[in-house]
């Protein structure tokens, strides 16, 4: 087996093409910048009643820039559709890893095709495709998302064990062949092998899989622990706010590296702090639901019992599972009824990204309820006699919606982060872990003879976050035109 | 042609759109008019038919999306269109002028007075600082500020709302325009402020020669103010004409409906109601073809009203006076509105509530997490007292921090009182907090919001925000029950059913006041806090809801609180008027009582403040100086002695240290103040209307 | 305002109190000691001796007491060594107990000794704060300038092209961490794989002389992330105040669009900024432990990452101090500045 190169016999045709294109964009974009520097534009309206501004540099800039991009996105997806069809190898690494996202991109073009069509029907989510910053965001997470569910679910994608050492393998360049490959073996190392001898894109793809799990879940505890806090903070002010904000602002003031280094470390595992600290953070979503649940169907004495007894039965029993770990100071669930336990070290990543993420969220859920308090409607619910928890979880919090999941969406992207530099640091995470920080953190003491074992994870985080900035900027936009 | 017969300003056929992604939407269409030197012109309209538009079409700020799209505006005979960014800099400030509605918004806050003021002259001018600030100290005295200097360098912020909007006046002032624009300047303004602000504009327009555009929907504040009006709707301008013309002799069938939708000396609730404009504005890309008034029209004639475009056309004897009717020949202006009926008078039954010497005060820590620092005591209501009878309408007039809102919510339960008593049925409640409270008693004590556009959850459907109310107040048996009484409750209130599954923003201002009003008496409720329930209508819906609150009134035999400032709809609809100042009730009666002779003094201002929209009326000019004192440092003796126009007849200095006793004028009238019966008895009536 | 200044100092001073216990009851756990007795005296110890070592170096005492200790507001724990000599807290080597303070803490300058570094940790902070420093300093002057100037920029024509490009660099830049923006720094410019090697991938040589060769990269990493983060946030507020009220009053005053910008707009529009600055702190602390990590320059991060791995608890106390300290410091800047800057609040 040969090895291969980046982009085969493809190049040759699509690279000058790809280098042209992105040289106008570039070009386009200066104009642009440049131009709206002037003053201000000539408008004028269209047949249609939209309005265009075509004078001059300022409307050569615009088309230009359209067409630019236009064309780079025609020669990118040229490298994948080519790729994907041609034998494998021909196309070189380009081609192979295009071919490995198979399913990826079929899913993306299904998801993408229904969403367009249907997009005046899915309200902010629909009107998310009219904002090319939020399609473009939104492509990127979800690529991420499904990566990491087929690998999960089906193995697909990786080429080989993101784990196992491949002897000869050590450093080597993308598209080398695989020595003495056993039978049935994928034939080459895509992008390369790190120094242990492990396959670069397996790993980064396994890495997708432990980040988009636990960063949105993370981010998802935290906003529940946040805003059960921040809405009575809001709402009844006084003693309780201030100190609630009082504690937010401590952890606030706590450099999160800091407290990384205090709390992730086998010593503190070993004391138990980390599963008591689960056992009172994760009790938050519980509280939230039940109280959710309960305040709706305060009035109507039929439901209200059945209803909160079946959730705290389903809930709290997850709860323990979650709690209960063998092996720590926690463990009182019979294995029987233990339905899942997790690995003390991503428990501790988990907690610790939660109880840092928390105070933040808590700050700007008490500061859209103190907003959203004095509005009439909150008034109008008092005078009729509900209580807080109703007016806090029914009457507020649906109307903050919008400022919170555009935060949501740049949290995640932040707690990946967090997760990033927990790896880097190797905190927590077993240090064979294959998730981005952990391999960034490995690859980066060859880094400057072979930079491949580095660079793949961190662009890949990089594209991550990225994804979920432009999502979160994309939403927050539409979610203003109303 | 000398300069005084040639128009300083001449707007002709100006039409105006804005663009947005998805379509144009024009905001003006066919606009004319003209102002010559010294004269005011009136610009009045509801919200939406273009009127500020036009004020920012001759200031050429229309924003990125907005343009003239046919038309042209002459400023001294130069088209404003055709000028250059530089050319309209200089005119801008200089020669043209402009004043908001929001004084504080307008006002730079991280700026002092003095740095804004100066800046005018020194841009247009190029006058020196010194020479600048003198000219700005002038000009602060000319706004009838105190201690200028002093003014000239706070900031905005530590100026009261009356005061700001005296600097914005000030500022348009600076470079003695020629034209003088103003947005609505006075509606964020309590009543005696707006009064004295709008009297300063008169005199300033007459001491500086300048000529006006005066923008507004208050037909009284522009017959106050102006020499010709423009009336317009949806974007049009339907009628102008000298201001006598319009208002005694109008020639356009909104313009009439409009006046016989606002509550005018005269109208009454039972007798003689008001007549609401049937339908709804409409939307600016579904304008009808023809007539944009056409299908709210009483003259409505198919076939001809909707055919074609209406042009301006003269009316013939008028000078100027012009009308967008084609068939205002054929109408007979001074036919009674038909279909009209006089209702029964109700006769109030027994008292329900009674209110004893309420007080209520706040503590106000200055800093709460270290040491307890100096609380401060806002007394919000000091010794309020009053009794309320089955179906009687209690109208509760007071301007902004007078303590009527604080009342409310004591009464309401979402505050305790601090002392006092409220007595509901034989219960006393002040204390009991609305948590605590049965939910018999929070059903038969409810309210309806003043601002439309936040009384309803924007993230829940309009039946399941009654269905909750219901549900709250245990009224029926199960889902189905509920929604039936729910689908009933939206007939009450004259809504379609179809409205239940609709989200409120999909509703109009009206739609979701009466929303607010089905979701209040879904519990059946039998005493109703209204707090200005209808101030953020437009006039023409405004009649439309005070009518329907009458009506499920007369009917439920309820017990209306109305909160108030305007006096006019006070005068229409309320049995019985109680005036606050300060926390203090300062007169309580009957309508006919509080409204004629004697007046407490500050009722009396309040009633001179009022601008009516009748040209029959005339009113004693009586502008009060200085601002509400704040209730955290209420005033010694009587509440209102520090504004007082009468004090000086009391002997001794009783007004400034004793409160004064709550006497009686008349049977069931009642006044806080230290006038004799017959000092009281000289007071002249503040509102005359001449003889036909 | 000396009220509200006063106020804030002692929330700062309570917050500080709670923060430092905390890192010392964390510093101070059973497993922790444990790890200490064993490196002072052998791994291979039972846990009896544990135990005695422990008690005899007056890791024994309650939580509390130690932390009183350590602060400097209790007297130090005096006892006896196994050969009888007193021993004590603030007793130094040959020194009798009544030559010795009877306070040693924090309060007194007494920060401890390293027992990674071998030496006191007062010398050990001070030498990398200096470090450290040097790097904050350029990272700030080209972080702030730049991302004042693009965010103003931005905002100042919301919508428009200018605004959409540098929108997108600055999310960009948010979303690239310092250990995703540093590695691709050293490839790119410092690998031999790529070949450009403009820069150095190493900082070490900057801490005696600060070259552009050898201290760009490093101080392009930490100020890139923060800049995007505040340049948005500088965005937002312009935009915001572009569209107000007042400004629109300023132009038909006939204000120049420049005199718009720079007079009426920029003082209200950098005061969201100024206190996103200063609470940058805490996240820049975060940055510079990465890049000092990365680029191996010995700084204050670089220690802090030393103290922790190496369980050296008096170190790692004294630089949580510091960060703090550090941090609580520019709150309190942050929220003095707010009010200085903002009118409205100053008065009331």
């Amino acid at each position: 087996m040969d090895a291969l190169t980046w982009t085969g016999s493809l190049g040759t045709v699509l690279n000058p093409l790809l280098w042209v294109s992105v040289a106008l964009l570039l070009l386009a974009v200066a104009g642009q910048v440049l131009a709206s520097l002037l003053p201000a534009p000539q408008m004028r309206p269209r047949p249609d009643g939209t309005l265009v501004a075509t004078t001059g540099l300022r409307g050569l800039a615009d088309t230009a820039g359209r067409f630019a991009l236009l064309a780079l996105l025609a020669v990118l997806l040229a490298y994948i559709v080519a790729g994907a069809l041609m034998p494998y190898g021909s196309a070189g690494i380009v081609g192979a890893v295009a071919r490995r996202f198979a399913p990826v991109w079929i899913s993306l073009a299904l998801v993408f095709a229904l969403s367009i069509h249907f997009r005046r029907r899915l309200g902010l989510f629909g009107r998310l495709f009219d904002s090319t910053i939020g399609m473009i965001g939104f492509g990127l997470v979800l690529f991420w998302v499904f990566t990491a569910l087929y690998f999960t679910a089906f193995g697909w994608i990786a080429t080989h064990d993101p784990l196992s050492q491949l002897s000869g393998m050590k450093n080597v360049l993308p598209g080398e062949p695989v020595a003495m490959a056993p039978e049935g073996a994928w034939p080459h190392y895509l992008l390369g092998g790190d120094n242990l001898a492990r396959d670069v894109f397996s790993r980064m793809v396994a890495g997708s899989a432990i980040v988009v799990l636990i960063a949105p879940l993370a981010t998802l505890f935290a906003f529940m622990v946040g805003i059960t806090l921040g809405l009575p903070a809001a709402y009844f002010g006084g003693r309780l706010d201030q100190i609630l904000s009082f504690l937010a602002n401590l952890v606030l003031a706590f450099p999160v590296i800091l407290l990384f280094y205090l709390l992730v470390t086998p010593e503190i595992v070993q004391t138990g702090i980390p599963s008591f600290m689960a056992m009172v953070l994760f009790v938050f979503p519980i509280l939230f639901l039940a109280v959710l649940l309960d305040s709706r169907y305060r009035t109507d004495r039929r439901k209200r019992w059945p209803i909160l007894a079946v959730t705290l039965a389903v809930t709290g029993w997850l709860y323990l599972s979650l709690v209960s770990q063998p092996g720590t100071p926690v463990n009182f669930l019979h294995p029987d009824v233990d339905l899942f336990n997790i690995p003390g070290g991503i428990l501790i990543v988990f907690v610790s990204v939660v109880f840092v993420n928390s105070p933040t969220v808590f700050r700007i859920g008490r500061g859209l309820a103190l907003d959203l308090a004095t509005r009439d409607y909150v008034a109008a619910a008092q005078t009729r006699g509900e209580r807080p928890w109703y007016i806090m979880l029914w009457e507020m919090l649906p109307n903050a919606r919008g400022p919170l999941i555009v935060d949501f969406c740049l949290r995640i992207g932040y707690t990946t982060i967090l997760l990033g530099t927990l790896g880097f640091f190797g905190l927590g995470l077993p240090p064979e872990s294959p998730d981005w920080g952990t391999t960034i953190n490995d690859g980066r003491r060859f880094l400057s003879i072979y930079p491949h074992a580095a660079i793949v994870p961190a662009l890949a985080l990089l594209s991550l976050v990225l994804g979920l900035n432009l999502l979160a900027d994309g939403l927050r936009e539409e979610s203003l035109k109303d | 042609m000398d300069d005084a017969t040639r128009p300083i300003l001449e707007i002709d056929k100006l039409s105006i759109s804005f663009f947005t992604r998805l379509r144009e939407i024009p905001a003006v269409m066919d606009f004319s008019a003209k102002v010559f030197p010294g004269e005011a012109l009136g610009l009045v309209g509801e919200s939406g038919c273009g009127k500020s538009t036009v004020a920012l079409g001759v200031m050429q700020d229309l924003g990125t999306n907005g343009r003239i799209v046919g038309g042209s505006i002459r400023f001294k005979g130069r088209d404003l269109g055709q000028m250059s960014q530089a050319e309209l800099r200089q005119i801008r400030g200089s020669q043209i002028a402009m004043i908001y509605q929001e004084p504080m918004a307008s006002l730079n806050p991280a700026m002092r007075i003095g740095r804004q003021l100066v800046e005018v002259p020194m841009i247009h001018e190029g006058v020196s600082e010194t020479e600048a600030w003198a000219r700005a100290l002038e000009v602060v005295s000319d706004v009838r500020l105190p201690d200028p200097e002093r003014i000239l360098r706070s900031y905005p912020h530590q100026l009261s709302g009356g005061q700001q909007q005296r600097i914005v006046i000030a500022m348009a002032l600076m470079s003695k325009p020629a034209l003088l624009i103003l947005d609505e300047p006075t509606t964020a303004l309590d009543v005696t402020v707006e009064a004295a602000v709008v009297d300063l504009v008169k005199d300033l327009g007459k001491k500086y020669g300048t000529s006006m555009l005066f923008i507004s929907h208050n037909l009284g504040l522009v017959l106050e103010t102006c020499d010709r009006i423009c009336v317009m709707y949806s974007g049009e301008a339907v009628e102008r004409g000298s201001i006598e013309d319009v208002f005694d002799r109008m020639r356009h069938p909104y313009t009439q409906a409009l006046f016989r939708s606002i509550p005018l000396p005269g109208a009454d609730k039972t007798a003689k109601p008001l007549v609401a404009i049937p339908g709804n504005f409409p939307l600016p890309h579904e304008r009808p073809p023809g007539c944009n008034f056409g299908p709210r029209c009483d003259y409505f004639v198919k076939g001809r009203c909707d055919a074609r475009d209406i042009p301006m056309l003269p009316v013939e004897g008028d000078e100027r006076h012009e009308s967008r009717c084609i068939r205002f020949d054929e109408i007979d202006w001074a036919a009674e509105p038909q279909g009209i009926t006089a209702k029964g008078k109700t006769r109030p039954g027994e008292p329900v509530l009674r209110i004893e010497s309420l007080r209520k005060y706040y503590e106000t820590a200055a800093n709460a997490l270290f040491g307890s620092g100096e609380t401060k005591v806002v007394k919000a209501n000091e010794d309020i007292g009053f009794e309320a009878r089955e179906s009687e309408t209690l109208a509760i007039v007071g301007e902004s921090g007078c303590g009527k809102s604080t009342f409310a919510k004591v009464l309401l339960g979402l505050e305790t009182a601090s002392g006092g008593k409220i007595v509901l049925d034989n219960r006393e409640i002040q204390d009991t907090a609305i948590n605590k409270r049965d939910t018999q008693t929070v059903a038969d004590v409810q309210m309806v919001f003043q601002n439309p556009f936040d009384t309803l959850n924007p993230s829940m459907t309009v039946g399941r925000q009654i269905m909750r109310a219901l549900e709250v107040f245990g009224v029926g048996n199960g889902d189905a029950e509920r929604r039936e009484r729910m689908l009933t409750l939206l007939d009450l209130v004259k809504l379609p059913r179809a409205f239940a599954e609709r989200m409120p923003r999909q509703l109009s201002g009206g739609q979701k006041q009466r929303v607010g009003i089905a979701r209040a008496f879904a519990g059946g409720a039998r005493i109703v806090v209204a707090d200005e329930p209808v101030s953020a209508l437009d006039v023409s819906v405004q009649a439309a809801v005070t009518d329907l609150l009458m009506e499920i009134q007369r009917e439920q035999k309820t017990t209306l609180l109305f909160i108030s400032h305007d006096l006019s709809i006070v005068r229409y609809l309320a049995d019985r008027v109680l005036v606050m100042y300060l926390g203090h009730v300062v007169e309580i009666g009957t309508t006919d009582q509080v409204f004629a002779p004697p007046y407490h003094p500050y009722t009396e201002a309040l009633l001179s403040a009022v601008p009516i929209a009748d040209t029959r009326v005339e009113k004693k000019h009586i502008v009060l100086e200085g601002e509400i004192p704040s209730a955290m440092n209420p005033p010694p003796g009587c509440p209102f002695q520090t504004r007082c126009r009468w004090k000086s007849h009391v002997p001794g200095n009783k007004c400034e240290t004793e409160l004064p006793p709550f006497r009686t004028l008349g049977d069931g009238h009642h006044a806080l103040c230290w006038l004799t019966d017959e000092q009281l008895a000289t007071m002249e009536p503040v509102i005359k209307v001449a003889a036909e | 305002m000396l009220r509200f200044i006063a106020g804030r100092i002692l929330t700062m001073l309570l917050t500080a109190l709670c923060l430092t216990f905390v890192v010392f009851f964390l510093t101070n756990l059973g497993p922790n000691l444990e790890k200490v007795a064993k490196s002072e005296i052998g791994v291979r110890i039972s846990d009896a001796e544990v135990e005695s070592w422990l008690a005899r170096n007056g890791y024994a005492q309650p939580v509390l007491v130690r932390y009183g200790e350590w602060l400097g507001v209790l007297p130090g724990w005096t006892g006896e060594a196994a050969d009888g000599t007193p021993t004590g807290r603030c007793v130094a080597q040959d020194q009798s107990l009544e030559e010795a303070d009877r306070f040693c803490g924090i309060l007194q300058g007494d920060w401890g000794y390293s027992t990674v570094f071998r030496a006191p940790v007062s010398e050990i902070i001070a030498r990398s704060l200096a470090l450290t420093g040097k790097l904050m300093f350029w990272v700030m002057a080209v972080m702030v300038p730049g991302a004042l100037l693009l965010g103003v920029l931005a905002g100042m024509r919301e919508g428009s092209r200018l605004d959409r490009s540098l929108s997108t660099f600055a999310i960009t830049t948010t979303a690239t961490p310092e250990y995703v923006s540093g590695v691709v720094f050293i490839a790119v410019f410092a690998s031999t794989a790529v070949g450009l090697r403009w820069f150095n991938g190493s900082a070490t040589s900057a801490m005696e002389d600060i070259t552009f060769v050898n201290f760009t990269l490093p101080v392009m990493t930490i100020a890139l992330y923060g800049m995007g983060y505040i340049a948005r946030m500088t965005r937002a507020s312009m935009a915001e105040v572009m569209t107000a009220q007042y400004i629109r009053t300023a132009r038909l005053k006939g204000v120049r669009f420049r005199d718009i910008v720079l007079r009426h707009a920029l003082r209200n529009a950098l005061i969201a900024p100024f206190t996103v600055i200063m609470l940058q702190f805490p996240w820049l602390l975060n940055g510079v432990v990465i890049v000092e990590t990365l680029f191996n320059y010995k700084g204050f991060g670089w220690t802090l990452v030393q103290a922790a791995g190496n369980n050296d608890i008096e170190l790692l106390l004294g630089v949580s101090v510091v960060s703090v300290f550090v941090v609580l410091v520019t709150q309190l800047i942050s929220d003095i500045g707010y009010v200085y800057l903002n009118p409205r609040i100053r008065i009331s």
